[in-house]
């Protein structure tokens, strides 16, 4: 090696270094706000996470009590939302995806899709508020979930199509080439290929919703007592941590932090199920 | 050719949007003989064979002109139903492409297409697929496994197995052993000169020494155009045009 190559040599070695320590550092800062957070709500939550929190109602301030009714609030909201948001997410994946490759439905629906994706979760409570909660005249656990629908279905509508894009063409040909029709190609073939990919997209969009609160502070409001009355309003995680967290009352902040763990862990878990999910399919091929 | 024919492809052109990919071909497919395609890539003989399920059809902007004849009607008709003329021109492809199901459910899926069948009559007719496709004994014990779990050249004979479940009157064959090693390739070779016994096969294939084993007639191609069709042994020995000597040679392509 001449002394040119050399100098050259090590400048790529120092450049290499340099970026290699960059990348790491902000690797490093990522995860250090990540462990911060996850220690406050854990050092914070865990000691109040109590067998009370899953049995007892919210209780007024200066009393004690538990959690029940936001968690069964939010179960309830976070099903229904899912279960209305899915079937027509996934349906609209598919017409993208499988349906309207030419003309001109697909493209704009899919752009109108985007916008909806990045939509402020604020302003679909605020649409929902308008359209249904002003209208009923009374805030309700429908249009809660409702406004979290909203939410589920870009997020499905996007994951749909995007997995079955990943099927590839060869694969509908094969079955088009036995005389299937379009339909069948879909239902046996597509949805099989892309189903653990389709299957964590719903997982993920249960994940986002969650936690949502905005949507549901105009909609299904707030109830300090027990009901599994969608058309009253309802009580949910993330309002009453909103509520309680804000309030002056010692007891209070202890349940609001109970309650943030509760929504990480169920998070957390998702993403962990989701991603197991994915990864045992990706093997099976 | 003194043999009935079973397809005449008449004065056909194709289009890819402008580009035109097919020009003027006019060939006759003659009834259970193999018939095998050769060309350089990009000469049109994929595409052709793809005219005659009309699997072009999947995509926009793609369409021919003229008329192919498949038992006196033209296939190329609007009227033409899809999926039925599908059933009866079954095709395997260049890459194996079992469906994410298992072994038994690959051949059963285009077989309940279109026949009402009960349980036995269903597991004899998976069974005589894959005997014919000579898998079986390969399969027998795992039919509830995945597709995907076996071999590329086990996965290949799957897809003949299921191309020929369906009991179709023509087989087009897209390079099927492009993928494959050369013992995978030899049984499916074997399995072309048992089946055209029953089938009409028309082969696209890469290979010559392949087209000039295993086929009757061999049709050469060259940028959209069908230079030359005769019986394989006259093409292979003393062909009537230049080009396809020059191709057939190497000392071109």
């Amino acid at each position: 090696m001449t002394t040119l190559d050399r100098t050259r040599y090590l400048r790529r070695r120092v450049t290499n270094a340099i970026i290699l320590g960059v990348s790491l550092f902000t690797v490093a800062f990522a995860l250090f706000f990540l462990a911060w957070i996850l220690w406050t709500l854990f050092s914070n939550g865990l000691g109040h996470v109590t067998t009370k929190v899953f049995t007892q109602m919210t209780p007024p301030p200066g009393s004690s009590g538990g959690l029940l009714n936001a968690i069964a609030g939010s179960l309830y909201m976070v099903l229904m939302a899912t279960l209305i948001g899915t079937p027509v997410g996934v349906l609209a994946g598919t017409y993208l995806a499988e349906f309207g490759r030419a003309g001109w439905l697909a493209p704009t629906t899919r752009f109108v899709n985007d916008i909806l994706l990045s939509a402020p979760s604020i302003v679909i409570g605020l649409f929902v508020y308008e359209g249904v909660v002003h209208r009923m005249g009374h805030f309700s656990g429908w249009a809660g979930a409702l406004a979290l629908a909203l939410i589920v279905l870009p997020v499905v509508v996007r994951t749909t199509e995007n997995m079955l894009q990943l099927v590839p063409n060869s694969l509908r040909e094969a079955a088009a080439a036995l005389g299937a029709p379009q339909w069948k190609v879909v239902i046996m073939v597509s949805y099989r290929a892309a189903r653990a990919g389709m299957l964590t997209g719903v997982l993920l969009a249960v994940a986002r919703i969650s936690g949502e609160t905005a949507p549901l502070l105009f909609t299904a409001l707030n109830n300090q007592f027990w009901s599994n009355d969608l058309n009253g309003p309802m009580a949910s995680l993330a309002a009453i941590i909103f509520q309680f967290a804000m309030s002056p009352y010692e007891d209070w902040h202890h349940l609001a932090w109970a309650g943030a763990l509760l929504i990480t862990l169920f998070v957390l878990g998702l993403n962990i199920l989701a991603r197991s999910i994915f990864k045992k399919s990706e093997a099976g091929h | 050719m003194a043999e009935s024919n079973k397809i005449s492809v008449r004065n056909l052109n194709f289009y890819y949007g402008k580009f035109h990919a097919l020009k003027n071909v006019n060939l006759d497919i003659a009834d259970k003989r193999v018939t095998a395609f050769i060309g350089p890539s990009g000469c049109g003989k994929s595409t052709l064979l793809r005219t005659f399920n009309r699997m072009y059809q999947l995509y926009p902007n793609l369409r021919a002109e003229g008329e192919i004849i498949l038992d006196g009607e033209n296939i190329l008709d609007p009227k033409m139903d899809l999926n039925l003329l599908r059933a009866r021109v079954g095709m395997v492809f260049q890459k194996p492409t079992p469906f994410p199901m298992s072994i038994y459910d690959n051949i059963a899926f285009g077989i309940k297409l279109y026949e009402r069948v009960g349980k036995s009559e269903l597991n004899d007719r998976v069974e005589w697929a894959l005997q014919k496709a000579a898998l079986w004994n390969e399969v027998k014990d795992k039919l509830d496994q995945a597709g995907t779990s076996l071999s590329g050249g086990q996965q290949q004979r799957l897809c003949i197995a299921r191309g020929i479940a369906v009991r179709p009157e023509v087989l087009l064959l897209d390079e099927p052993c492009s993928a494959l090693d050369p013992i995978s390739t030899a049984r499916i070779e074997e399995l072309i000169h048992e089946l055209k016994n029953d089938y009409t096969i028309v082969i696209v294939t890469h290979n010559m020494q392949q087209a000039a084993r295993v086929s009757d007639y061999t049709a050469y191609m060259y940028l959209g155009e069908l230079i030359e069709i005769g019986d394989t042994d006259t093409m292979f020995t003393k062909p009537q045009r230049r080009e396809t000597e020059d191709y057939i040679t190497g000392k071109f392509g």
